[in-house]
């Protein structure tokens, strides 16, 4: 398994022959998807990109009524764009109006529907946190929130277009399912899983390239259930959505230097797969959480409060973004920076290990 | 138009009243509560229960029934009464309204109150509620009008306009959103706060189809309901319901200190009897 340091040495180049990038990442944009093509072959092994919602919400609107899709002006970048060619009439591009976009959704679901909204996590969770809460959790609506482009993976975009703090948002609100999906197969498992899901969703995806981590849709998946990708005597690695593939690198690169690390994909964050935190505390002697959100309120801090709870004391660090905004830069080199590669990830559990 | 029938106006005028009365009722249950913002609005919620709406109160999920948010979640007080006597649940279960556990508070839940079609209290999200509606039933097909009640204060909000933009761009003909004009917001008029005026004129910019009305004269409030329902263009309609803060108490009426208020029992009595007679009618 490649690091994501090695997977993209230049930002992305493995995209392809990408006639048509423009050259404001160095050969990345940031929001523009790559183009959907089950035959694409990137040379990182990324034969699925993560933008497939589109594609599959179309294909299971096909049994499914209750499915509609709305976006506010972004149907191009997160792919939407495709299942408003298969039923334009199930089809909303509300604007750039995310909070009328996320309340007319839980309006639609008032009426027997199942809206897939879908923006950049800073403006679904942030600008939309009080119509998440109010209007989609607490009135019960079966809304999902496809939050895409979340943590820093707009790179140089800033800021405004960051989301380090959704996660800690949104785990605070009654009624509400967070999970973040670590790849395209993934994503299929979790956008199938939600047409039986009760209540909100709020689903946290990453910028659409991201590197397979499943190389099938997982059958098994369901939510609140975390997934086991490796198993380890020495560490665990808690990790969630774009950081589970780094996180991945990080093991192999440990297991050279004789560590062996149990990576444990954490997809839910809410509800928490507490018994599984409870198991790794109890059979590792450390436990890492990783991240791409502040190790303030995410799943660093749901962790922790499970071992606070069971008074479980394992050696335990929380590795995310500190408290803080993030360098302007290219996604990659972010992600190098601030240690979430996984040559990052892997010093950070060396530190972790030396230090005991 | 002005078809009502004596017995219908009257009928109307009396649940208006009931309004009114229930609200100063379960004011003193809960020991505050909105009675002017709830007075402004009687005529028009009772003329939307008891001659508006497709309901079936035996039924509150069917799903072809008309909708009705009220985006002004404080008049709640006013609108449980109405539910109650219609029979959607039991009134005798108002006694324990804003107690602990009640499933009545001061802006209603729909999770715990049939007959809520959706819960309130935010101001500004009730027309996007609407719009998610009127689009809703659009996608399937089901003819049901979706009503929104907002305040006039409330407007100052943002995602009204939002919801405004969206309702004009999907063309949205069967919602209907009811502004309270009641001229007050918490602090003073809202002309003085921060201006909604003119009020007309910005929603037909939005592409909705406009009228004006005196919002506590039934015969208008109905004639309004009927045009949004009988023109041939395929806009949103708002009428804007030009009534008084505090309407049918002559020591509330546009007096601000009464936008959250309880009468002690002296008072009570007197209001109690003002309100029987109609003296401010």
């Amino acid at each position: 398994m490649m690091s994501e340091a090695t997977a993209e040495p230049n930002g992305g180049v493995s995209e392809g022959a990408g006639q048509d990038q423009s050259d404001v990442f160095r050969g990345e944009s940031p929001v523009v998807a790559p183009r959907r093509s089950s035959t694409e072959k990137g040379i990182s092994g990324r034969s699925v990109p993560a933008f497939v919602a589109g594609e599959e919400l179309a294909a299971l609107a096909e049994f499914d009524p209750r499915i509609v899709v709305m976006t506010a002006d972004l149907a191009s970048a997160n792919r939407l764009i495709d299942f408003k060619d298969r039923h334009p009439n199930r089809f909303f591009n509300m604007g750039i109006a995310e909070k009328n976009m996320i309340t007319a959704g839980a309006g639609m679901a008032s009426t027997g529907l199942m809206p897939f909204v879908g923006t950049f996590a800073s403006f679904a969770a942030l600008l939309g946190f009080e119509q998440i809460r109010t209007d989609c959790a607490y009135a019960g609506m079966p809304v999902r929130v496809l939050a895409h482009h979340s943590g820093m993976s707009l790179g140089y975009y800033g800021t405004s277009h960051h989301a380090l703090e959704d996660l800690a948002a949104m785990r605070a609100v009654a009624d509400l399912t967070v999970a973040c999906a670590a790849d395209g197969n993934q994503l299929r498992a979790m956008l199938r899983a939600s047409l039986d899901l009760n209540g909100s969703l709020y689903l946290r995806l990453g910028r659409g390239r991201d590197p397979e981590v499943y190389p099938t849709v997982p059958e098994d998946f369901v939510f609140g259930r975390a997934t086991s990708l490796r198993e380890g005597r020495d560490v665990t690695i808690i990790t969630t959505g774009s950081e589970v593939h780094p996180s991945l690198g990080a093991a192999d690169l440990l297991a050279n230097k004789g560590l062996s690390v149990r990576v444990l994909d954490m997809h839910t964050i809410k509800p928490l797969d507490v018994a599984a935190v409870l198991a790794a505390a109890r059979e590792t002697s450390a436990v890492v959480t990783v991240e791409e959100h502040s190790i303030i309120g995410g799943l660093g801090s749901a962790v922790a409060e499970v071992l606070a709870d069971h008074r479980l004391p394992v050696s335990f660090i929380r590795h995310g973004v500190l408290d803080e905004y993030v360098l302007i830069g290219p996604p990659a080199a972010l992600y190098a920076h601030y240690r979430l590669d996984a040559v990052g990830i892997a010093g950070v559990v060396e530190e972790l290990v030396h230090a005991n | 138009m002005g078809k009502l029938d004596s017995a219908e106006r009257t009928r109307l005028e009396e649940r208006a009243l009931f309004v009114r009365l229930e609200t100063l009722r379960l004011t003193r249950i809960a020991g505050a509560g909105h009675y002017s913002a709830t007075f402004s609005a009687a005529e028009l919620l009772a003329t939307l229960y008891y001659h508006e709406l497709r309901l079936d109160p035996s039924h509150p999920q069917w799903p072809e029934r008309d909708r009705f948010v009220l985006s002004k979640g404080h008049a709640a007080i006013g609108l449980y009464p109405i539910l109650a006597d219609l029979g959607f649940f039991d009134s005798a279960e108002l006694e324990t309204y804003t107690r602990l556990g009640s499933a009545f508070g001061d802006h209603p839940d729909m999770r715990k109150v049939r007959g809520i079609d959706f819960s309130s209290g935010s101001l500004g999200h009730g027309l996007s509620i609407g719009v998610g509606m009127a689009l809703g039933g659009r996608v399937q097909s089901m003819d049901f009008r979706v009503y929104v009640m907002v305040g006039d204060a409330e407007l100052n909000e943002g995602q009204i306009w939002e919801a405004a933009m969206s309702a004009g761009h999907f063309k949205l003909d069967s919602l209907v959103c009811i502004v309270d004009r009641n001229q007050l917001g918490i602090d003073g008029r809202t002309e003085d706060i921060m201006a909604v005026e003119p009020i007309g004129d910005r929603f037909a910019s939005f592409g909705w189809d406009v009228q004006r009305i005196n919002g506590h004269n039934v015969d208008e409030i109905v004639d309004a309901f009927d045009a949004a329902k009988q023109t041939s263009r395929r806009q949103p309609h708002v009428i804007i319901a030009d009534t008084i803060k505090g309407k049918g108490v002559q020591r509330m009426e546009l007096d601000l200190n009464w936008h959250v208020g309880n009468l002690g029992p002296e008072d009570y009595q007197a209001v109690y009897e003002e309100l029987l007679a109609g003296v401010s009618k």
